[in-house]
């Protein structure tokens, strides 16, 4: 539906925003653009909305070539992170801006303002003037008004980024639930991984100017192309490699570890091996064979609700190589382990991978 | 104590300015009821009256539009593009609005005058005759000179509200299919029309009440109620016309102020939510050839007749360079209209301007500490008294003065007065932001430190408000010095000031009258240039409106 071919673009000689990007967008498929900040995802956006030129490469929509068409004859939404809604129209005029721009008649767009309104749940919100909206009613508002003209693409830049927490969620949800019922298809941009995972069909991880993996949440979840993607999903036992025994069996500095399936990578150096913060079971042995017991010493723990989170040194010496961040469930225990207690844990091999570096 | 301190101001605009006022009423409508309906029928009947309303108002009229015309463009270069020399054009776009009529209005006739640098070399280029350029005493000439004048309040003000508007709303625009037309008038217009609203009432007060050019460039032909106000008084000594014409344009200037600050309060509400300025660098060649463009014509516009003055003050008629003109000053001619050498204008000016100072910055400070205290009757007071300065025309002014001040209106103070009450706004309006952006923690950790309330003031307000005291400074320094309406209806023949020099001499037949106007309107141009240099060094970073 929509591709976009090796696009670079240079703000600066030496400040070269986009180095190649090729990406595709299924029809009906909501893409996240996901990376820190300043790695050229916004641009990327604007490139595809014609805010901004690339300096080479092709954006198509539909197999038509569009990279110099100009952005209002585009037919792709766009929704701001601060929305961008027009201060001097009121709510029903920012929705039906778009269709004004198309030429509608007046009667079709009263009643596709209604229908809009009814769908981001702010019925009876027509006259309001935009400057009396919280921050949840703007985001709708803008959301209804990107949508009202009926957007081939849908791009969103940060769209929940401007609200707090638990606003952010809900927002999330009703997102997900009014994209998926519309069928539209949306690109969109966000730097917080739990954003991506909650919206996104697929999540193309972007990295100072280039993708580095392209995949659905969960596989990317379970298998990072290389530990900056890893690191940047929250990931942060990531072990050096010091050598393989064999295909199955890599040694690292708190020990050596048999893994389920062979590793094509066979070199010591280059990769690491990634150990899950929810792979190990605290205190007694699971049945299933792929646990291995490790025995460690707490140095931090924290209470986060239905989780806790401790800190293990595998070793005497507490080496950043010897130490271990896991995740346990609440549930069912009274008193966390304190710091300095000797704590034993059954780690499953069955999630570790091994991460190229990069 | 402090109430004696805060009662200072309030009694200054009530002697000199509120006093005045209500003398100019009593001249036009007599001692009885029936006497001023009589007063007022007659000036009614006179088509003279209603010549000078019409004419006032619509070349007003024309020149705001004239200069909306002009200053939109530039403001739209000047509040989305950050190029080389930004800071510097601002700098520049202070010269217009704080040169003295006396110094633009001979400027411009040095430039595309008769004998204009302009028309000379354009005669000699193509072996002309007569001048190709023919506006010396035309509405056109005038109409220029205020659009040069003015340009700037619009660049300031839509420019400054321009910037802060947030590109993503053109943007938005653009995505929801609007053409780069229809997001102007859908979005960005109707986002500025308060702006723009704001500078051209302001525009069209300046132009309303504009004395000086209409006086120098339009001789007989040209009166608006300014000008026949000193007509009528000086020329023909008419009180109750003069006073009844006065009454008149007081209340066409209140209108325009009264409408004018409260555009402005809505602006100023809506700035306040969004401070960022979002200008950017030119992306493409087309935008830069846009933003040098605008560039040229800010520096043309502005240097030009001023570059022009200077070049024409050094210039023997046609002929060679000469120093003549400068030398001439110091004579005292016997055939000349001055009583002394002329140049001891230049000290009489220093003098006035320095005596302007002693009475504007202490009345300023203390008017601007009054109107930050919290629920102070002065305040209240204060505030719309402090304003109605700033619609009153100073010819109106020096009129007051002449018919209430007694015997006290050849005193030697008067011109310093009249010019202190006229500068007093722009004190306060410089002053006061500052003040209001002083924060009040540091005062409290400096008394928390130790501080006894005199060494606070002294190591925490005073340093930060230096600055905005010494912009107040240079602005009531250069508008003594340029003063032109109020002093010449009040100031002794035999203590001109620089502009009733070159407004005298400009009057007078010969090539060395006119050089001595040259001359001295250069170095009124010079003094002035100065304290407008130090306006622009000493200004806020923040200060994009005016």
């Amino acid at each position: 539906m929509l591709e976009v071919r090796a696009i670079h673009k240079r703000f600066a000689p030496d400040k070269e925003v986009l180095q190649g990007v090729s990406l595709t967008v299924e029809p009906q498929e909501i893409l996240c653009l996901l990376g820190p900040s300043g790695c050229g995802k916004s641009t990327l956006l604007r490139i595809i909305a014609g805010l901004e030129r690339a300096d080479q490469g092709q954006v198509l929509l539909h197999g038509s070539d569009i990279t110099e068409t100009p952005t209002h004859r585009r037919s792709v939404g766009l929704m701001f992170q601060d929305y961008a809604l027009f201060p001097h129209l009121n709510v029903a005029e920012n929705i039906a801006y778009g269709l004004r721009m198309q030429g509608v008649s007046v009667a079709e767009r009263r009643r596709r303002v209604e229908e809009m309104l009814a769908l981001v749940n702010l019925e009876g919100y027509a006259n309001r003037s935009v400057d009396d909206l919280s921050g949840g009613e703007q985001q709708r508002v803008a959301l209804a008004r990107t949508l009202a003209p009926n957007p081939t693409l849908l791009l969103l830049d940060e769209p929940v980024a401007n609200l707090d927490r638990l606003l952010r969620e809900e927002l999330l949800e009703a997102l997900r639930r009014i994209l998926k019922h519309l069928q539209v298809t949306t690109i969109f941009v966000t730097h917080d991984q739990e954003e991506a995972f909650a919206l996104a069909d697929r999540i193309a991880v972007m990295r100072a100017g280039r993708l580095e993996q392209v995949d659905a949440p969960a596989a990317l979840y379970r298998r990072p192309a290389n530990t900056f993607v890893a690191a940047f999903l929250g990931f942060r036992n990531l072990l050096p490699i010091l050598e393989w025994r064999d295909a199955y069996t890599v040694c690292t500095p708190i020990g050596a570890f048999s893994l389920p399936v062979p590793s094509a990578a066979r070199s010591a150096t280059g990769f690491r091996l990634l150990i899950p913060p929810d792979a190990a079971v605290l205190d007694s042995a699971p049945s299933s064979a792929t646990y291995v017991p490790l025995v460690g010493r707490v140095i931090d723990a924290t209470f986060r609700g239905s989780v806790f989170r401790l800190q293990v040194a595998l070793k005497e010496n507490e080496k950043d190589d010897n130490v271990l961040y896991f995740e346990f469930r609440t549930r069912g225990r009274e008193v966390l382990p304190a710091q300095g207690e000797p704590v034993q844990l059954w780690l499953d091999v069955a999630q570790l991978c091994v991460v190229q570096e990069g | 104590m402090q109430a004696a301190l805060y009662a200072l101001p309030v009694l200054f605009l009530t002697i000199f300015y509120l006093y005045p006022l209500l003398a100019i009423l009593r001249v036009s409508f007599g001692a009885s009821l029936a006497e001023a309906m009589e007063q007022v029928s007659a000036a009614l009947r006179s088509p003279g009256f209603w010549r000078v309303l019409w004419f006032t108002t619509w070349q007003a009229t024309v020149s705001t539009l004239l200069t909306v015309l002009v200053g939109l463009p530039l403001a739209g270069v000047f509040a989305r593009f950050d190029f080389p020399g930004r800071g510097l054009m601002a700098a520049l776009l202070t010269v217009p609005f704080v040169m003295p009529t006396v110094v633009v209005a001979p400027a411009f006739l040095a430039l595309i005058g008769r004998n204009g640098l302009l028309n000379a070399w354009l005669q000699r280029l193509f072996h002309l005759d007569a001048p190709p350029i023919q506006l010396e005493q035309t509405i056109w000439l005038i109409l220029l000179v205020h659009v040069f004048y003015n340009v700037a309040i619009v660049i300031r003000t839509v420019g400054g509200f321009w910037s802060t508007l947030p590109p993503t709303l053109a943007e938005a625009a653009a995505a929801l299919g609007a053409s780069p037309r229809r997001r102007f008038w859908t979005v960005t217009a109707p986002l500025l029309a308060p702006s723009l609203v704001a500078a051209g009432l302001l525009v069209f007060l300046f132009c309303f009440t504009s004395f000086g050019v209409i006086l120098i460039l339009g001789g007989l032909r040209f009166a608006t109620l300014e000008v026949e106000i000193y007509r009528q008084a000086v020329s023909y000594f008419n009180l109750p016309m003069a006073a009844f014409l006065s009454i008149v344009q007081l209340v066409f200037t209140f209108t325009i102020m009264a409408l004018y600050t409260r555009v402005q309060a809505r602006l100023s509400r809506t700035l306040r939510l969004r401070r960022r300025a979002f200008a950017r660098r030119p992306a493409s060649w087309r935008q830069w050839a846009v933003v040098g463009l605008a560039l040229a014509a800010t520096w043309i516009g502005v240097l030009s007749p001023l570059l022009a003055l200077a070049v024409r003050s050094f210039t023997l008629g046609d002929g060679g360079p000469t120093l003549l003109y400068y030398q001439m000053l110091g004579e005292n001619l016997r055939q000349s209209a001055f009583f002394a050498p002329p140049i001891t204008a230049v000290r009489n000016s220093l003098v006035y301007a320095l005596a302007t100072l002693a009475i504007s910055l202490p009345l300023g400070v203390i008017a601007g500490y009054a109107l930050t205290q919290p629920r102070s009757r002065w305040a209240a007071i204060l505030d719309p008294l402090l304003l109605l300065p700033l619609g009153t025309s100073a010819v109106t002014l020096g009129f007051g003065y002449i018919v209430a001040m007694g015997p006290l209106r050849v005193s030697p103070w008067l011109p310093p007065v009249a010019h202190s009450l006229i500068a007093l706004p722009f004190v306060v309006r410089t002053f006061l932001p500052a003040l209001r952006a002083l924060d009040r923690r540091l005062r409290e950790a400096a008394s928390t430190l130790g501080a006894d309330p005199f060494r606070r003031w002294w190591t925490i307000d005073a340093p930060l408000l230096l600055r905005a005291l010494l912009i107040g400074a240079a602005f009531a320094f250069a508008i003594s010095l340029g003063e032109f309406g109020a002093t010449l209806l009040i100031a002794r023949p035999d203590r001109p000031t620089m502009p009733m020099v070159i407004y005298r001499a400009l009057g007078q037949p010969g090539l060395m009258n006119y050089g001595q106007a040259l001359a001295m309107s250069t170095i009124l141009m010079v003094i002035t240039a100065v304290s407008i240099l130090l306006i622009e060094r000493f200004r806020l970073p923040q200060g994009e409106e005016f």
